[in-house]
């Protein structure tokens, strides 16, 4: 043994070389000796003992049966021994609750030593022993050692309550520890002010309910006065903590971003981030014509480029966040395209990165350069890394038209290589770029068939079936091509399968003479051999409409593709936002929400940049739209998301394998009919399931057999109705309940309340009635609300201006804005109010009706709606019952329409009218409704899906999905059932 | 906040585990084992989640340290300090092997629970935790010393303790600089940049304010306006870093640095310029493939800086393909051989003087093989040491000032020092 040997040459110099012994094999018997060995007399050997003991748990042997005797070994005066001691304590004394309160007496005896190192040691090592014994004995030295006259001291404590917190949190605000926490962040040692603010955060995380954080200017001004001083962790504890500030105005704004901007040239990376992430999150709230904004936005830059200079690990944690920021804000870093180009010696991990962030800063300045590095990168070695530069080139070609002609010929020259991954790579990239710039490139279709036979990737495969079914015309031998791979079609992948049943309909509609066996062959192997209920849906699909109307089958399938959009892989805008607030952290390496892999309560609690104030409310700068990242705007009309559009699905156009798709609600123009005519195609065929949604199955169930002959005319009908309730879609006023008494008179001194809320022209009131039954006179009233689910806060002040004589009574409306600071409340809709006048504080709390806060540009877009529709995980719906009501689909939808719930498509299906609605609230979320309205019935069934963050991963804004649906139904449950009567 | 710290050996066997936060469990350091050490594949990212627990891992030689967390902490602050973590084990033991962490294992624990307060990073600067975490064992301290070390660890200047004296009072600077190119064939520079830093070495007496002032171009155009002539060439800094002894505020007021230095070794500051960058050396590659079986490889490299001034530790890395079965090789100046291990003809040259120019030639014997990818031509890259810095920064001054003690800024004896290294220096082929 090695060690053996260095162990006998190191005795010579004492024991501190020695200390690997100790992981050495151990023997049978092993526990005993080692209890011999801790209860020695002679202090080297304990020690040696305890040392072993340590070695043995690192290595995650059992040596909790040495309790007593290690713990016998604590009352010494030698520090070294006495941590040694307490590390075994941490670990064991969960095991063993009953023994660990042996030590509790030196515990408490050495948080009154005199030596600061000790105090502190005894008070930072029994916050760490999780024993409701231990603890209770916690409090008395923790209180002390909070006030205590050394700073050393103090800052340990302040992580202690946190740790206090953890065990037991009841306890913690009993004894007061918080407002002792909260008071050492006006200490005068920046430390202390430091550990004090992480230990405040982290217990605020926890705590959503607490006001603990009570961040305002003058604490703000403490924490910056701090930060210039401290250590560079405690920088970072109170830069986070910072960036949970929302600051009152832009003045207080810029002034908090120009006490942060030093700490971007602090040496260590994390203050850096932590700093970038105040300012993105503050420069919100400037004013774009503002000199001070593009000052910062020029500073900001520098030290983003500085961060790819240092470790690999922390340049990974760099270009996460700097892809977040660029998608966020592209201006900062356009001009720095070149720091991004891939170093022969990256890790990989950095190399992806890099990669992604070049195409998001390619534009038409830059291309050539990206492309000629692109190329360089598709003759690397690594894999994953070339495919990706090949996909990259394709990207470009789709972002910048001026280069996609160039990028063309690299994609061929790529091809030429011959290397198996980079062909099939390019071929699915190319296909993009057909779609992007129809009827232009067209003329490289034939060296694409040359590869066609190297091709073995799923998705490889399906893109050029695609290609050629899409060409078919333009192929000679097209029906050969496709023929070859009919051969092995019960082998190949779904995806396959369904495009090459789609190419084979598509030739035979171009083709019809020469193809008529082919698409028989595959019309029977898609439906009859397959397993796959897409396949074979899809199947029947065609084969109905090649049957019974062969030019309709002609307007569906070859129908004009809607374009691909140029960045489909852009993060969604409110996941976005929320990201930029937690730059630096875990959640923005992943990109996901804290929530998505945080457990608990912790990190639910979603972040939001704030919104801008000020004066220079101006529209997005020019610079902005146009510079690399952009959203496109002159192109938004004609594209939609090429993922998740549903007449892509069904046009042909899945590349992913096609999922269960809800519902199509009705689209537009030429995609209407074809809708139609599917629908009518499948409802004999299927029974009149579309869409597997159950709800609709079981609409479909009750329905009545026969149906009265002018409700199958849906349109004329509705029209009918329309003019029959004079109101012809003209929004009615706003639902507003009665008004309802909240504070009596009793409960508050003479003063009631009652009141109701109102949405008025965009502006939510709350109407007050105040009467006063007392004797004296009232005056100074003031109104406060307490933090709520939607952030209701008051505008303004409350405007009683004369004083309120005795059984006078005054109406007032007050505006709310919905900035305010949230908490999720319950009921959703409760708010929390407190009303002060000269005689007292009174406290009420009353329930505002959701539809207060749907907002009025809570119009979707038929397109969107209709991929948002799709993409809502089944997990978000909801269905109600709407008893009782008596309207039909028209009247209903044109007084929901009143309430800011805005029907977007209305659909017949066997006499039950669908209400297609969607619903914007005020802090951002969509609700998607469904809402069946059967003629004689007076039940509305109504299904509604709520849609908040992305369109993939769900952002729940609350913890509970269902909250949100059941007070909103209840709500609109109210509003129909008011109007009827 | 960090849950808990593990460091394993290169089995993936614990050397230390440190358990912070109650979420962490034991089999957490089985779970990064099993999915990262002995992992199949090779990992392709420092943070790895697992069962919704994150690991966020550095690698120093054969050992392996791992944060976990269950949290949403902050990232790039776990990796500054598993570094510091590192830079402070250096500085305590020397090299991170398995050895020294086996056999320092104590203190590193003690280590641990001094830096790391339930996650939270503390001060961790060596300077002032070797004032009261020692190998030796604890020393008697007595109520001063105590108190001292307690406000040092706490206070406003962590990073230096009060009472210090030096007969002699002298300073080293040494402006060190690593020059990054990477080149096409044609010779048009596709990026090239230059990352220095200011290391400083003093040994001043008590606490002494100081003072650096460097050819800044925003400081020189500022003084210009002035009146007073600028002296020289100034620079244009893209951006800088500096130690945290340096007040951040006022540099970005007024752009001057100043700061009260720890004792002994710091690193000042670190920077990065793009502009008017002095390449040192141009590397001219001509590569010809002759059929299938033969390369022929010529390289030219030209020094591009004062006659007078002297380059050292040249070498030139000419990366040949994999299957090279020989190699011939002459040049007119230094030596070159062919490295079958490395896959790289490596030409050295001791020394070479500016505006000179030297040349190698080689032919390359290939086997024929089937392998239809191509050879993916590396670039040629370069390694050298030249005594200026190629970004053109100069000291202009570095002031001290001790109003308690009496001596003043004349008496320091100041010593500067240039060295301009390649980083990553590459022409492609």
């Amino acid at each position: 043994m090695e060690w053996a040997n260095q162990l006998c040459e190191n005795r010579q110099f004492g024991s501190k070389m020695t200390d690997s012994k100790y992981f050495t094999t151990t023997k049978k018997g092993e526990i005993f000796e080692l209890k011999a060995e801790l209860n020695s007399d002679k202090k080297e050997k304990k020690k040696e003992a305890v040392k072993k003991v340590i070695a043995s748990m690192t290595v995650g042997k059992d040596v909790s049966a040495l309790f007593p005797d290690v713990v016998n070994c604590m009352q010494t005066d030698n520090l070294e021994l006495k941590k040694l001691v307490y590390l075994y304590l941490m670990n064991y004394a969960k095991s063993q609750p009953d023994m660990a309160i042996m030590a509790v007496n030196t515990f408490v005896k050495d948080c009154e030593d005199a030596n600061p190192l000790i105090r502190a040691l005894a008070v930072r090592t029994m916050g760490c022993i999780r024993v409701d014994k231990i603890t209770e004995y916690l409090c008395e030295p923790l209180r002390k050692c909070l006030k205590d006259e050394d700073p050393y001291v103090r800052k340990t404590a302040a992580v202690c309550v946190a740790k206090l917190h953890d065990i037991n949190a009841q306890l913690v605000e009993d004894q007061g520890f918080l407002d002792t926490l909260k008071d050492l962040i006006s200490d005068s040692n920046p430390m202390v002010v430091a550990n004090a603010v992480a230990a405040l955060s982290e217990i605020a995380e926890s705590h959503p309910n607490s006001n603990l954080l009570d961040l305002n200017p003058q604490s703000i001004n403490k924490l910056l006065t701090a930060l210039n001083e401290c250590t560079e962790w405690g920088q970072i504890f109170i830069l986070d903590c910072l960036a949970n500030y929302t600051p009152r105005d832009d003045r207080e704004s810029q002034s908090i971003c120009e006490r942060v901007t030093p700490r971007l040239s602090h040496a260590n990376s994390a203050v850096v981030l932590s700093a970038v992430k105040v300012l993105m999150k503050f420069m919100e709230m400037l004013p774009k014509d503002l000199d001070y904004y593009s000052t910062l936005l020029k500073k900001l830059a520098p030290p983003l480029v500085t961060l790819l200079s240092a470790e690999p690990e922390l340049q990974y944690v760099a270009l996460r966040n700097i892809n977040l920021i660029v998608q966020k804000r592209p201006e900062i870093l356009k001009h720095e395209m070149k720091v991004f180009f891939v170093k022969y010696n990256d890790p990989i991990y950095v190399k992806l990165e890099k990669l992604d962030i070049m195409i998001r800063l390619a534009s038409q300045a830059n291309i050539a350069q990206v492309l000629a590095e692109l190329k360089e990168y598709a003759t690397e070695v690594d894999v994953d890394f070339v495919r990706k530069a090949v996909r990259a080139i394709g990207r470009c070609a789709i972002k910048v038209e001026q280069s996609a002609e160039r990028c063309v010929s690299t994609l061929l020259d790529l091809i030429q290589t011959k290397v198996n991954y980079v062909v099939q790579e390019a071929i699915v990239v190319i296909k993009d770029i057909f779609r992007k710039y129809p009827n232009k490139y067209e003329s490289v279709i034939a060296t694409l068939c040359e590869n066609l036979d190297s091709l073995d990737e799923p998705e490889a495969r399906a893109a050029m079936i695609w290609i050629v079914g899409e060409y078919a015309e333009r192929i000679d031998n097209a029906d050969e091509l496709l023929e070859s791979f009919l051969e092995g079609f019960h082998d190949e992948s779904t995806q396959v399968q369904l495009q090459l049943l789609t190419a084979i309909v598509k030739l035979f509609l171009k083709k019809p003479t020469e193809t008529q066996e082919l698409v028989q062959q595959v019309l029977s192997l898609a439906t009859q051999d397959s397993d796959n209920p897409d396949l074979r849906d899809r199947g029947y699909i065609y084969w109905r409409l090649l049957s019974t109307d062969p030019v309709a089958a002609k307007e569906v399938v070859l129908a004009e593709k809607p374009l691909i959009s140029e960045e489909t892989d852009l993060i969604e805008p409110t996941l976005l936002e929320e990201l930029i607030c937690h730059i630096g952290t875990l959640a923005s390496v992943y990109h996901k929400p804290p929530s998505a892999f945080v457990e608990g309560s912790r990190g639910v609690m979603h972040k939001r940049l704030p919104a801008r104030t000020g004066s220079g409310e101006s529209t997005e700068s020019p610079d902005v739209g146009t510079a690399a990242g952009g959203s496109a705007p002159e192109a938004a009309p004609s594209i939609i998301p090429s993922q998740g559009d549903l007449l892509g699905d069904l046009l042909n156009l899945d590349m992913a394998p096609p999922t269960t798709s809800g519902p199509p609600p009705p689209t537009t123009g030429m995609q209407m009919g074809g809708m139609d005519l599917l629908g009518g195609g499948l409802d004999s065929l299927l029974g009149g399931d579309i869409g597997g949604s159950p709800a609709m199955g079981a609409g479909f169930g009750a329905a009545p057999a026969v149906m009265p002959a002018s409700l199958n005319a849906p349109v004329g009908g509705g029209l009918g109705d329309l003019f029959d309730l004079g109101g012809v879609g003209m929004p009615m006023g706003a639902y507003i309940p009665p008004k309802i008494v909240w504070l009596p008179a009793m409960k508050a001194k003479g003063l009631e309340i009652s009141g109701t809320f109102a949405r008025r022209a965009g502006v939510i009131q709350m109407e007050l009635i105040l009467t006063n039954k007392a004797m004296s006179v009232m005056t100074d009233f003031a109104i406060q609300f307490n933090r709520n689910s939607f952030g209701l806060a008051p505008a303004g002040p409350l405007q009683v201006l004369t004083p309120l004589g005795p059984n006078q009574t005054i109406e007032v409306s007050l505006p709310l804005s919905t900035v305010g600071p949230v908490m999720k409340m319950d009921p959703l809709n409760n708010l929390q109010v407190a009303v002060k006048n000269n005689i007292d504080v009174f406290y009420f709390s009353c329930q505002y009706p959701i539809s207060m806060l749907f907002v009025e540009d809570g119009k979707m877009e038929r397109q969107v709606f209709l991929a948002t529709w799709k993409d809502i995980p089944n997990d978000n719906e909801s269905q109600f019952q709407i008893k009782d009501c008596h309207l039909n689909s028209d009247a209903a939808s044109s007084k929901l329409q009143g309430s800011n719930i805005f029907t977007i498509a209305k659909r017949t299906v066997e006499g039950q009218d669908m209400l297609y609605m969607s619903i914007k609230l005020s802090n951002g979320i969509w609700v998607l409704a469904e809402l069946r309205v059967q003629a004689g019935n007076s039940n509305y069934t109504m299904t509604t899906i709520r849609r908040s963050g992305s369109s993939q991963k769900m952002l729940t804004f609350f913890t509970c999905a269902a909250c949100t649906l059941t007070s909103l139904c209840c709500c609109m449950d109210l509003m129909l059932s008011q109007y009827n009567t | 906040m960090i849950g808990g710290l593990f460091i394993y050996n290169h089995k993936g066997e614990v050397l230390i585990s440190r358990v912070y936060r109650d979420d962490i469990g034991r089999n957490a350091v089985d779970a990064f084992r099993v999915n990262v050490i002995h992992a199949r594949q090779q990992v392709r990212s420092p943070v790895t989640n697992i069962a919704r627990t994150s690991f966020f891992h550095v690698k120093r030689s054969n050992i392996w340290l791992a944060a976990v967390t269950k949290q949403n902490v902050n990232a790039a602050m776990v990796f500054e300090f598993l570094y510091k973590m590192c830079d402070v084990m250096t500085a305590y033991f020397g090299k991170i092997s398995e050895e020294n962490i086996k056999n320092n294992f104590v203190l590193i624990y003690e280590l641990l629970d001094e830096i790391l307060d339930f996650g939270y990073p503390q001060n961790s600067e060596t300077g002032a935790l070797k004032t009261f975490i020692t190998q030796t064992g604890i020393k008697s301290q007595s109520k001063e010393e105590q108190s001292q070390i307690t406000s040092q660890v706490t206070g406003q200047i962590g990073w230096r303790r009060e009472g210090i004296k030096y007969r002699r009072n002298e300073l080293f600077l040494d402006v060190l600089e690593s020059v990054n190119l990477l080149m096409s064939p044609q010779g048009q520079v596709l990026s090239a940049h230059v990352s220095g830093r200011v290391v400083m070495k003093s040994y001043l007496s008590g606490m002494p304010e100081c003072k650096f002032g460097m050819n800044d171009k925003i400081v020189i155009d500022k003084q210009g306006k002035g009146g007073e002539g600028a002296t020289g060439q100034s620079i244009a800094i893209d951006d800088c870093t500096f130690h945290q002894c340096v007040r951040l505020s006022k540099f970005d007021a007024e752009r001057s640095i100043s700061f009260i230095p720890p004792d002994g070794e710091c690193e000042l500051m670190r920077y990065r310029t793009t502009k008017d960058i002095i390449l040192p050396f141009r590397v001219i590659p001509l590569v010809r493939e002759v059929g299938r079986t033969k390369l022929e490889v010529k390289v030219v490299i030209k020094s591009n800086f004062k006659p007078s001034l002297l380059a050292q530790k040249i070498e030139v890395r000419i990366p040949t393909p994999l299957n090279t079965s020989g190699v011939q090789v002459i040049c007119m100046k230094g030596k070159a051989k062919y490295k079958a291990s490395e896959n790289a003809i490596v030409w050295k040259i001791k020394r070479m003087a500016g505006m000179k120019e030297s040349q190698i030639s080689a032919e390359i014997e290939l086997l024929p093989t089937n392998d239809k990818k191509k050879w993916a031509r590396p670039p040629i890259s370069m390694n050298f040491e030249v005594p200026f810095a190629p970004s053109g920064l100069k000291v202009r001054y570095l002031k001290v000032f001790e109003p308690k003690l009496n001596y003043s800024d004349h008496d320091v004896i100041k010593w500067v020092r240039y060295i301009g290294r390649s980083g990553i220096y590459e022409t492609r082929c």
